[in-house]
């Protein structure tokens, strides 16, 4: 089967109907996703499908055939950092960070599709997602700074 | 497959597997240039954390260097490791503010049994205080070392010199030597002098300063290989049979359809039952399709946990009279016992370990805090020498103490033996609940009286949970306080700050419950208790930003606080609740810690570790709990097991305090402590009901007293 992630077509093998997130990671080497729970409670494989974030772990990968597949690898533009990665990393805001690719990708999505948002909408936005190193005050802190600059821009 | 293992610069050939770096043979494996060093002679003082653990360094083995190379190039050698807590920055500065050179200049090695020199592990907060200190100096005599050289180089006497940018400055004619052309064909080593000169912390450029993370952008891109991650050529998927329950013996195993499925390999060795496969998903489907019979051993049931920690405690010393008599004696007092919970660390990237072996050499990258620890665990697993196995710990997805231990290595090692093929085990998130170690849970029995304003008597009794921050730091008489070690019916180890957790919240509840009594306001109670000046420098500093005596903004909102000092940090939490009046609902609406751990060398990495403990500790203060009956975890999923979320996040302030006259000491365990006691004290505050478990409100519903 055929599936296209990040904007390139790729032949996967699906027998035995794998998870994307298995896919991914073990047969097209797109470690940027990762597994936290494999039950869709951690938000850590979340990629977006067709726009919209999905937890990899629970997603089969015949589900996504015809769909646009984005995961983290895929997020820079000649070699640009998506805005969200800018500002988390001007902001500083992770530890250990593994969380980080799950949470990017969820307010990739937050922020395009809706510009303007206050803190409670990113909190209501990103509750799907665990950092367990608890960095959720700077993650809500550079989102907004994001939305606010965003928004006067 | 790609070979995704470059993590590491390439600036030594391999060391002599003998020996590992031994002064003599330093330049052998380092090149030429400039370096020093510093060795541990006299072990610096700190409590064993992890049962077994071994605490022997190799004598006359280097314990940490910094060397210039002929390039320029300074690399940096400690055996702490990086888990998120950022500690790759914070050295990496304190070197580079010794040496004027970017911090971008600095490579610093870690977590690599063969490269690295030995360390008993990265926990305990004791790499700010020992090796920032140890790195600092080594750095301030290379910087000399270098200024000496240029000194012969330009034949100038002891005239001062200037440093910037990696390169000294000749006085007069301006002229620039840089490092590297110092070290050029240089072979000089020098030990770490004790007394050189380090820059004072009110002239730190670097140090003092929110450095970014290093590596920064590896982490938001999805480039960095965590040890889940990284695949080698030929490389399979291991997975391992699990008893359905702790205790469980194993009878027989029937492996035959697992064994029939395309690519799959079983491994017997004993009780140890695994599979390896070309994907994850067909090895976890032959592990389901083992047959395998269990004989269980009575567990203790989960109902029972208290009474058996109680039961299961050996004799007890007599509590001196004074003690006793006193407490009689009195006529305001109290008594109570707190029961508290096993809990998860529940590290994002569950246990991993990669393993190969060539020949009779082994190599595993694993997710620990302890390389060193598990390199022996290793040795003990394959009666191999410790020379012939090597453990690599990029940096990893967390730990929280967690981590010490080396089990997926071990097991991906054993696979990788039995196949000949590299294996890569990544523990399930179940697998991380249920086989890795807990929290301890523990029983605590308080009583203390007193006597007008005063503590006159304080007994105070831990079953289980450990020792660590039993010792209250209020001024008092007759104080008697024990560590009964018990009979854990779950595995069980170390936690970010031990048992502080648990004792702390003992303590902060009964004093806070003292000053109710004494009629005294909880905060000036504690400062009239206490004679800590920089604990109740914290205090006044919380309670400052708090507002500690502002107005409630409605009868149903309660403030409470707590405090403590612990490994060399002080810290003070102020909390504001509100209890709804028909629900009993409780919401946390705010919490104010101040933190002093002497000389901030990070701001920014350091209020992230105050506020993710703070609201870590908030997990562990109102819901997480290990569920489990006769051997059984039943919640060891992340749908059963409640972890805090953006949701439960109140409104976070974080007031640093910094004593640029004092050493600095770590910030990763110390803040988590204070946060459950501050929340009970503003619950007892709001509607008068005092909790002592822990969790005190999985269900979040406050009880009616
Ligand atoms: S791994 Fe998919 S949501 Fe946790
Ligand atoms: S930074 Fe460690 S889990 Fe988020």
């Amino acid at each position: 089967m055929k599936i296209s992630v990040n904007n390139k077509e790729y032949t996967v093998e699906v027998d035995g109907n794998p998870s994307l997130l298995e896919v991914l990671r073990e047969q097209l080497d797109l470690t940027g996703t990762k597994y936290g729970c494999g039950e869709a409670a951690c938000g850590a494989c979340k990629v977006l499908v067709n726009g919209t974030p999905t937890p990899a772990c629970i997603t089969p990968v015949t589900s996504v055939q015809g769909k646009q597949v984005l995961t983290i690898e895929g997020l820079e533009t000649e070699g640009k950092l998506h805005p969200v990665q800018q500002v988390f990393l001007e902001e500083d805001v992770f530890q250990c960070s593994y969380c980080a690719p799950g949470m990017i990708m969820t307010a990739v999505a937050l922020v395009e599709n809706q510009k303007a948002m206050g803190e409670q909408e990113i909190i209501d936005g990103m509750n799907g997602n665990i950092c367990r190193c608890c960095t959720y005050p700077a993650i809500v802190k550079a989102l907004h700074k994001l939305t606010q600059t965003e928004t006067k821009g | 497959m790609k070979d995704t293992l470059n993590n590491q610069p390439d600036t030594m050939k391999k060391p002599d597997p003998e020996k590992g770096i031994s002064r003599r043979k330093f330049f052998k494996y380092m090149g030429t240039g400039i370096a020093t060093y510093f060795v541990w002679t006299d072990y610096l003082a700190s409590e064993a954390l992890f049962p077994g653990e071994n605490a022997q360094a190799v004598p006359d083995q280097l314990s940490s260097w910094i060397h210039v190379s002929e390039t320029g190039a300074i690399t940096v050698y400690t055996g702490k490791v990086e888990v998120g807590q950022n500690i790759r920055t914070s050295l990496t500065q304190v070197v580079a503010e010794e040496l004027f050179v970017p911090v971008s200049a600095i490579t610093l090695v870690m977590g690599d049994t063969q490269l690295t020199p030995y360390d008993r592990g990265t926990y305990g907060s004791l790499t700010t205080p020992q090796m920032a200190p140890i790195l600092r100096k080594a750095a301030a005599s290379l910087r000399e070392i270098l200024l000496q050289e240029a000194r012969k180089e330009w034949n100038l006497g002891e005239v001062e010199l200037t440093l910037e940018k990696g390169t000294v400055q000749h006085p007069g004619n301006g002229k620039k030597l840089g490092y590297g052309s110092l070290a050029k064909a240089k072979h000089l080593l020098q030990p770490m002098d004790e007394n050189v000169k380090t820059i004072h912390p009110d002239k730190w450029k670097v140090s003092g300063t929110s450095v970014g993370k290093i590596n920064g952008e590896d982490f938001i891109t999805g480039k960095h290989r965590y040890v889940s991650d990284r695949v080698l050529p030929d490389m399979v998927y291991g997975k391992v049979l699990r008893a359905p329950v702790y205790g469980a013996k194993l009878l027989r195993a029937d492996t035959t359809r697992a064994a029939e499925l395309p690519g799959v390999q079983v491994v017997k060795e004993g009780d140890f039952i695994g599979v390896t496969a070309a994907n994850s998903r067909t090895a976890a489907m032959a592990l389901a399709m083992i047959e395998a019979e269990w004989e269980k051993s009575p567990q203790v049931p989960g109902n029972q946990l208290f009474e058996h920690l109680e039961e299961s405690a050996g004799n007890t010393d007599p509590v001196p009279a004074a003690v006793t008599d006193a407490f009689s004696n009195a006529t305001t007092k109290v008594a109570h016992d707190f029961k508290v919970s096993y809990i998860a660390h529940v590290p994002l990237e569950p246990r991993a370990g990669l393993a190969r072996w060539t020949g009779d050499q082994l190599e595993v990258w694993t997710g620990t805090q302890r390389p060193f620890g598990v390199q022996e665990e290793l040795e003990h697993a394959f009666s191999i020498p410790k020379e012939k196995i090597r453990v690599y710990m990029p940096d990893t997805g967390s730990g929280y103490g967690g981590k010490h231990t080396g089990e997926a290595g071990i097991e991906a090692a054993k696979l990788a033996k039995a196949t000949g093929r590299p294996v890569k085990v990544n523990w399930t998130r179940e697998e991380e609940f249920k086989w890795a170690y807990f929290r301890p849970a523990g029983l605590i029995r308080v009583k203390a009286a007193l006597t007008g304003n005063r503590i006159s008597s304080w007994e105070f009794h831990n079953f289980n949970s450990g020792g660590a921050g039993i010792s209250s730091p209020y001024s008092g008489q007759n104080n008697y306080q024990e560590y009964h070690r018990s009979d854990s019916p779950l595995r069980q180890g170390s936690y970010r700050a031990l048992a502080s957790t648990a004792n702390i919240f003992a303590i902060e509840s009964i004093v806070n419950d003292l000053a109710g009594m004494a009629r005294t306001d909880p905060m000036q109670f504690r400062l009239d208790n206490l004679e800590d000046e920089r604990l109740k420098a914290v205090i006044k500093a919380a309670g400052k930003s708090f507002g500690w005596n502002r107005k409630k903004v409605s009868a149903n909102h309660g403030f409470g606080m707590a405090c403590a000092a612990v490994k060399g940090g002080f810290v003070a939490t102020f909390a504001e609740v509100a209890v709804d009046p028909d629900s009993r609902e409780l919401k946390v609406l705010g919490a104010v810690t101040a933190f002093e751990c002497g000389a901030i060398l990070n701001p920014r990495h350091l209020e992230s570790q105050i506020t993710g403990c703070v609201l870590q500790g908030l997990g562990g203060a109102l819901f997480e709990a290990v569920e489990f009956n006769e051997g059984n975890v039943s919640n060891a999923f992340l749908s059963s097991y409640r972890v805090p979320r953006f949701k439960d996040v109140p409104e976070m302030k974080v007031v640093l305090v910094n004593r640029k006259d004092l050493p600095s000491s770590g910030a990763g365990e110390a803040p988590i402590t204070c946060i459950a006691p501050a929340i009970r004290n503003a619950i007892d505050d709001a509607v008068g009901v005092k909790l002592y478990d822990l969790p005190m409100l999985p269900s979040g519903v406050v009880p009616r007293s």
